[in-house]
């Protein structure tokens, strides 16, 4: 129930500002209603859980993020770099990365952020054999290998966060 | 003129990728440069908002960037199990 | 010229060259796996430079529900952008397409592919 009314609050907030007219009262109400309307479907589809809304991440996502957009742009400057050689500076490598998070939506979220950093792409997961990531460069792949944003990716999950997973498995 | 500059070199990008659609070679190529050229899209329409000083065309580029993602997804998901319903069937 | 008009330009152009390199680099490299490595520059630091560019304008003159929207796209780029590559690059290995590689460092699952 508390998730419903986090979604609600999400929702609403978005299309406030999406808006922009706050001196009408009929959009008011329209909007209101939508904002209604989508969380009931929600409710519906079930997907009002830690992965549809997945408030556990809490001040631990906001810490990351800036650190993954750092390895964003650090990863664009070096592909960048190898594209405008005369050749191509590549050399394609195929990896697989064990994967240390507990929950699904860790691995998400890792696998996610794998993808965002140009360079290394995720190709399929795994739960048994990892996350197999296609790399642009061998040195790519190995810093997939040093496990450094698996490591950033794991502590995000907190134990509320994997009590959450394992309530929701069973139902 | 800023502007218009960074639409011009954005729509060139865009042959880019019209270039790589019809090259293809395999259909997957053929998606991304949709994908790709979709994309590109959402970030002329932000650009031409500016340039006709109405940015209103943010709503629009939001829009697109949404049914993007959302074409991109279903056509891989019709590949793949050749039906948009099932999806907890596994082939 | 004011400072947020080329603060604003540089970064424009910049994410527009950007863009165009990436572009660039799928016409360039061999295979699909690899086109969607360039074709992610195009997805994560030219949107970035772009949006980022448009926005300072807009706070300038103090429309900052403008800058959110700006904000907003960007999050809706970022969000679904690895979503689609890895849904593109998964359907592309499990239809057979083998990756050129010049490394495997998995037990030979380039060949199962």
């Amino acid at each position: 129930m508390g998730r419903a009314l986090g979604l609600l609050v999400v929702l609403a907030a978005t299309w406030l500002l999406l808006s922009g007219i706050y001196d009408h009262a009929l959009l008011f109400w329209l909007g209101a209603a939508s904002c209604l309307l989508c969380v009931l479907i929600a409710w519906r589809m079930d997907v009002v859980d830690h992965e549809g809304t997945p408030l556990e991440l809490g001040w631990r996502i906001i810490v990351y993020w800036p650190w993954l957009f750092i390895e964003i742009v650090k990863a664009n400057i070096d592909v960048i770099r190898r594209l405008l050689r005369a050749n191509p500076d590549i050399s394609p490598t195929l990896v697989r990365s064990r994967t240390m998070q507990r929950t699904d939506l860790g691995r998400v979220i890792y696998a996610n952020s794998i993808t965002l950093t140009p360079g290394t792409l995720s190709i399929d997961i795994d739960d048994g054999k990892g996350i197999l990531v296609h790399s642009l460069s061998r040195e790519g792949a190995e810093g997939v290998l040093s496990d450094d944003m698996n490591r950033r990716c794991a502590a995000l999950e907190s134990d509320r966060l994997h009590r959450r997973a394992q309530e929701d498995q069973t139902p | 003129m800023i502007y218009g500059v960074a639409a011009l070199g954005l729509l060139v990008a865009m042959l880019f990728a019209i270039i790589r659609a019809l090259l293809g070679p395999t259909l997957m190529d053929r998606v991304m440069a949709a994908n790709m050229f979709g994309t590109k899209t959402v970030l002329l329409l932000a650009v031409m908002g500016y340039l006709a000083g109405r940015p209103e065309f943010l709503d629009l580029a939001l829009v697109y960037a949404l049914m993007n993602f959302i074409s991109i997804i279903a056509v891989l998901k019709y590949f793949r199990y050749r039906d948009l319903g099932q999806s907890r069937v596994r082939s | 010229m004011d400072w947020h008009v080329i603060a604003s330009g540089v970064l424009v152009i910049s994410g527009a060259f950007l863009t165009v390199v990436g572009a660039y680099g799928t016409l360039r490299l061999p295979d699909v796996y690899t086109r969607l490595h360039a074709a992610s520059i195009t997805d994560t630091l030219a949107t970035f430079l772009v949006l980022a560019g448009l926005a300072i304008p807009s706070l300038v003159a103090g429309e900052w529900l403008i800058a959110v929207k700006l904000l907003l796209v960007l999050i809706f780029l970022w969000f679904t952008s690895p979503i689609a590559s890895y849904s593109i690059g998964h359907a592309a290995f499990f239809a057979a397409q083998k990756p050129k590689l010049d490394h495997d460092l998995t037990d030979g699952e380039g060949d199962k592919a």
